[in-house]
C-alpha cells in the first residue's frame, strides 16, 4: 500500500503542478498564436495580388464618345456578354427577392415594397430613391426591368471617384461626368463604389445602419479592425465575396430566410480563441456581441426619427433646416425631429437568422409597430432549434421612430414624398400629410380610409461591423455581472455570474449565519462554564 | 497520557490537499457567482476548472485508497454512542465530561463525524462533480445532448457550495474541541494523537489482533485479493 501512495504521490503531485504550468504555457502559447491569428480562406494584404488583370483604356470600343450612359452599358455588355442576366437577376438590380416568411409563405421582399422607418419607402417617390439604383431611368412602375443596357455598370466599377448620380434623376449621371473617361477606368468595385449607396442611405452619412459610414473609406484599427488602412484594408468584397454578380450577405431590415450570409466563421474558423470556453461561447454567442461593443464610432447614427412633428415652416413659409449641438439634423421641416447618438451601446437580442415584417398591406397588431423582428430565443436550440444553428445572442442597433398610418385600416401608409415640382401633392412640396397619403396610396392601390396619424415604429439593425481591435472587445464581467450588465435585460435564461435565485441565496446565507452564530454560542458557553471547560483546562495547562 | 500514531501520511496529504482544493475552489466559485470580485470572472472560471479537476483526481484516488487500506469501515454510520456523542456538544463538554467514544485507531470518527463525513462523500461531493461536470461541459450541446437550462445545475451547485462553507465553520470550530484546544490539529499535522492511558488498552489490542492476523495471512493469497476486489469497488464508483 506504501508503494501504492508513494506511487500516487509521485504522479499526483508533478501533475497538479504541471497542469497549473501548463495552462499557463497554454496562455502564453495562445497568446502568440494571437499574434498570428488563425486564418483560412484568407490573404493577407502583404500577399495579396492587386496587379490589374485588364487595361480598359487599351480598349478600341470604349476610346469612341459616349452620347449617354446607356451607350456605355451597351459596350460593356460588348465584350462582358451574358452578364446582365446575372445582374438582372440580382436584388441589386429588382430591388427585391422572393424570401419564405414564417406563418406568410413566399414573400416578395425588397426596397421596391417594403416599408422601414426612415425615409418610408420608395413608391411614387421613385425617381429620388432611385439614384441608389444599379440603373439608369427608375422614375415610376413604368421602368423596363428587362432592358440591359437600363443597367449602370459604372456605378459599382468606376475607379476614378469622379462618376456621381444626379440627384432626382431616375438614377442618371450627372451632367458633368466624362463617361469616356470613366469608362477606360474601370474595376473591381471599392469600398467608395459600395459606400456611395450602402454610407449613406436613408438620406444622410450613417443615417441608417451606424455600422456603416463614410469615416471607413479610411479608418483606424480602432473603427474597424478589417478595414483600418494601415492594417489589412480590406474592401467589402473580401468578405461579402461575389461570383456571377452574386453578392453575399444582406441585411435583415429587407430579407427574412437564414441564407447568403458572410459569417465571421468563414475566415476565423469556429474555434478562433485558442481556449475551450470562449470557443464554446460562439455556440450562443454571435462573435458580433463582444467583438462590435461600441458602434457609430466615427460619425453619430439617427436613433430616433419622428416625422408627427414635419411641416412646421418659417415665418416666410419655408421648409426649416435646424442642426443640433455636433452638426446633425435636428429638426427639418420635411421629415420630422431627429435624435443622433455616437459610440451606442448595441442592444442585445437572441436571432436565429430568421426576421418577419410589417408589409404593407398587412394589418398592425401590436404599437409600436415592430417594421422587422429578428426571431429567436433562449430555448431556440439542440432539438427544438427551428435553423440549422440554435438562436444566438445578436448586437442590434434599434431605430426608433414616429411615422403615418392609417387607424381605421389599421394599417402603415405610404406617403408620396417627393416630385420635381410643387403641386403635385408630394409632402416635401406641399406639407399636406393628408393629400401626400391618398397620393401615395392610390399610386399602390392599397385601400386608405382618408384618416391618418402617427404611429410608433422600431426597426432592428444587426450589427456586423465596425469590429474592435481584440483589446477593446468585451470581457467577461460585461455580461457575468450581477448588475448593469449588457445582457442585464436578456432575461429568458439563467447566465452564471448574472443571475442568482433569491431563495438559494437566502438559504446560503442563513446556513452560514447559523453556522457562526452557533459556534459563537457554543464558545461563549465553554467560556462562561469556567473551570469546567476544556478550553480553561487547556490554559491552566 | 500516551501517544498514538492515528492519521497515516498518506491521510494527512490528503486532508491538508483537500482543504487547500477546497478552500481555492470556494473563493473562486463565489467570485463566479458574483459574490464578490477578488482576482477577476475569467481567472476566477480558469482556476476553479484546474482546482476542480485535481480535487476529482484526489478524491477517486483516496476513495481507492479507502478500499484498498480498509479505512472505508471508518465512515460506516452507527447509532451506538451517537446521542451521548450529541450530548457531549449540547452538554457534556461544559462539565469537562469525557469524550463518549473513545478514539482508537480502527475508528478514529466519533459517530456524529462518521454520518457527515459519509454524507459529504457519498451525496455532497458527487453532487457536485456531478452539477460542475454538466456545468462545464453541457451548457452548450454536444453530441446532441444539452441541459434545457443551466438553472437546476446552477443552484443545486450554489447550493452545495453554502453547505461546504457551512460546514468548514463547525468543521474549524469543533478541532478546538479536543482533549485540549489544539491537540486535534497537531494530531492531524503530526499524525500523532495523544490518548489517555485508558484508551489506549484498546489500541494495544487491536494492534495486537491487526498484527496476529497478518502474520496468519502471511503468504496468502487474501492480500492480493483484497486488493482487487477495492479496485473493482473503485471502478463501479467511477
Amino acid at each position: 500500500m506504501k508503494k501504492l501512495v508513494i506511487f500516487f504521490l509521485a504522479i499526483f503531485l508533478p501533475l497538479f503542478v504541471i497542469t497549473l504550468l501548463a495552462d499557463q504555457e497554454e496562455e502564453e502559447e495562445a497568446d502568440q498564436k494571437k499574434q498570428e491569428i488563425k486564418l483560412v480562406n484568407y490573404i493577407r494584404k502583404a500577399n495579396r495580388n492587386t496587379r490589374e488583370i485588364v487595361d480598359h483604356s487599351k480598349f478600341e470600343v470604349l476610346k469612341g464618345h459616349f452620347e449617354n450612359a446607356h451607350k456605355v452599358t451597351e459596350a460593356c455588355l460588348g465584350c462582358h456578354t451574358e452578364r446582365h442576366i446575372e445582374i438582372m437577376e440580382s436584388p441589386h438590380w429588382k430591388w427585391e427577392r422572393n424570401e419564405v416568411i414564417e406563418g406568410k409563405g413566399v414573400i416578395t421582399l425588397g426596397k421596391k415594397n417594403t416599408l422601414n422607418n426612415f425615409c418610408i419607402g420608395i413608391s411614387g417617390s421613385e425617381a429620388t430613391c432611385t439614384r441608389c439604383h444599379i440603373g439608369y431611368g427608375w422614375k415610376d412602375k413604368s421602368f423596363d426591368f428587362n432592358e440591359p443596357t437600363n443597367i449602370d455598370c459604372l456605378v459599382c466599377h468606376d475607379q476614378t471617384g469622379t462618376y456621381e448620380k444626379e440627384k432626382g434623376a431616375a438614377g442618371y449621371p450627372k451632367e458633368n461626368v466624362n463617361l469616356n473617361y470613366v469608362a477606360k477606368n474601370v474595376g473591381s468595385p471599392g469600398r467608395e463604389n459600395c459606400g456611395v449607396c450602402h454610407f449613406w442611405g436613408g438620406g444622410g452619412n450613417n443615417v441608417k445602419h451606424g455600422d456603416l459610414e463614410k469615416a471607413m473609406i479610411d479608418c483606424s484599427r480602432e473603427i474597424d479592425v478589417h478595414m483600418a488602412t494601415e492594417g489589412e484594408d480590406m474592401s467589402c468584397i473580401e468578405c461579402h465575396r461575389t461570383e456571377n454578380h452574386n453578392i453575399t450577405g444582406k441585411l435583415y431590415a429587407l430579407s427574412s430566410e437564414n441564407k447568403n450570409r458572410v459569417t465571421c466563421e468563414q475566415c476565423h474558423t469556429e474555434k478562433p480563441h485558442g481556449d475551450d470556453i470562449l470557443d464554446d461561447h460562439i455556440c450562443r454567442v454571435a462573435c458580433q456581441t463582444c467583438h462590435i461593443p461600441y458602434y457609430a464610432k466615427a460619425n453619430a447614427t439617427k436613433m430616433i426619427w419622428d416625422w408627427s412633428t414635419a411641416g412646421k415652416l418659417d415665418g416666410d413659409g419655408h421648409p426649416k433646416h435646424e442642426n443640433d449641438a455636433d452638426g446633425n439634423h435636428k429638426y427639418m421641416s420635411i421629415k420630422g425631429t431627429f435624435i443622433w447618438d455616437d459610440h451606442v451601446v448595441p442592444e442585445y437580442y437572441w436571432f436565429n437568422g430568421l426576421a418577419d415584417h410589417q408589409l404593407i398591406d398587412e394589418k398592425i397588431e401590436s404599437i409600436p409597430v415592430q417594421m422587422n423582428s429578428l426571431d429567436g430565443k433562449y430555448m431556440d436550440k439542440g432539438l427544438c432549434r427551428k435553423t440549422s444553428t440554435p438562436s444566438k445572442i445578436w448586437p442590434v442597433k434599434v431605430h426608433r421612430g414616429k411615422q403615418i398610418w392609417d387607424p381605421v385600416n389599421k394599417t402603415l401608409v405610404q406617403p408620396k414624398l417627393w416630385d420635381k415640382e410643387e403641386g403635385q401633392g408630394t409632402y416635401w412640396n406641399d406639407f399636406d400629410w393628408g393629400l401626400a397619403a391618398e397620393k401615395g396610396m392610390d399610386y399602390l392601390e392599397l385601400p386608405y380610409s382618408g384618416e391618418y396619424d402617427f404611429v410608433e415604429t422600431e426597426m432592428y439593425w444587426p450589427l456586423n461591423h465596425q469590429v474592435a481591435p481584440k483589446e477593446q472587445s468585451l470581457k467577461c464581467n460585461d455580461c457575468h455581472t450581477r448588475h448593469n450588465g449588457r445582457l442585464e435585460s436578456l432575461g429568458d435564461f439563467y447566465l452564471p455570474g448574472r443571475d442568482h435565485k433569491a431563495g438559494v441565496e437566502i438559504f446560503g446565507i442563513f446556513l452560514i449565519a447559523a453556522s457562526i452564530i452557533g459556534v459563537m454560542i457554543h464558545t461563549v458557553c465553554r467560556i462562561i462554564s469556567g473551570k469546567k471547560c476544556k478550553l480553561n483546562n487547556y490554559t491552566k495547562n | 497520557m500516551k501517544k498514538v500514531y492515528l492519521y497515516k501520511g498518506y491521510e494527512r496529504f490528503w486532508h491538508w490537499s483537500q482543504s487547500v482544493l477546497v478552500f481555492i475552489l470556494i473563493v473562486t466559485g463565489f467570485e463566479i457567482h458574483s459574490s464578490y470580485s477578488l482576482i477577476g470572472f475569467e481567472n476566477a472560471v480558469r482556476i476553479h476548472n484546474i482546482t476542480a479537476w485535481t480535487f476529482l483526481v484526489l478524491t477517486v484516488f483516496t476513495i481507492f485508497w479507502d478500499f484498498t487500506t480498509d479505512e472505508w469501515k471508518q465512515y460506516i454510520p452507527t447509532s451506538k454512542n451517537l446521542k451521548a456523542q450529541i450530548s457531549f456538544y449540547l452538554s457534556g463538554i461544559f462539565k469537562n465530561a469525557p469524550h463518549p467514544a473513545g478514539k482508537t485507531i480502527s475508528s478514529k470518527l466519533n459517530p456524529l463525524q462518521r454520518l457527515v463525513y459519509l454524507g459529504i462523500k457519498v451525496f455532497v461531493f458527487p453532487v457536485m462533480f456531478l452539477t460542475g461536470f454538466l456545468y462545464y461541459f453541457f451548457h452548450y450541446p454536444v453530441q446532441g445532448i444539452e441541459l434545457s437550462s443551466l438553472e437546476v445545475i446552477a443552484v443545486l451547485h450554489t447550493r452545495g457550495a453554502f453547505a461546504v462553507v457551512a460546514f468548514i465553520i463547525v468543521h474549524l470550530y469543533l478541532i478546538t474541541t479536543g482533549r485540549t484546544v489544539t491537540s486535534n490539529l497537531k494530531a492531524m499535522v503530526t499524525g500523532w494523537e495523544e490518548i489517555e492511558e485508558h484508551e489506549t488498552k484498546h489500541i494495544e489490542e487491536e494492534i495486537m489482533a491487526e498484527t496476529k492476523t497478518l502474520i496468519r495471512n502471511a503468504g496468502e493469497k487474501s492480500g492480493r485479493r483484497k486488493l482487487r476486489k477495492a479496485k473493482e469497488a473503485v471502478a463501479e464508483i467511477v
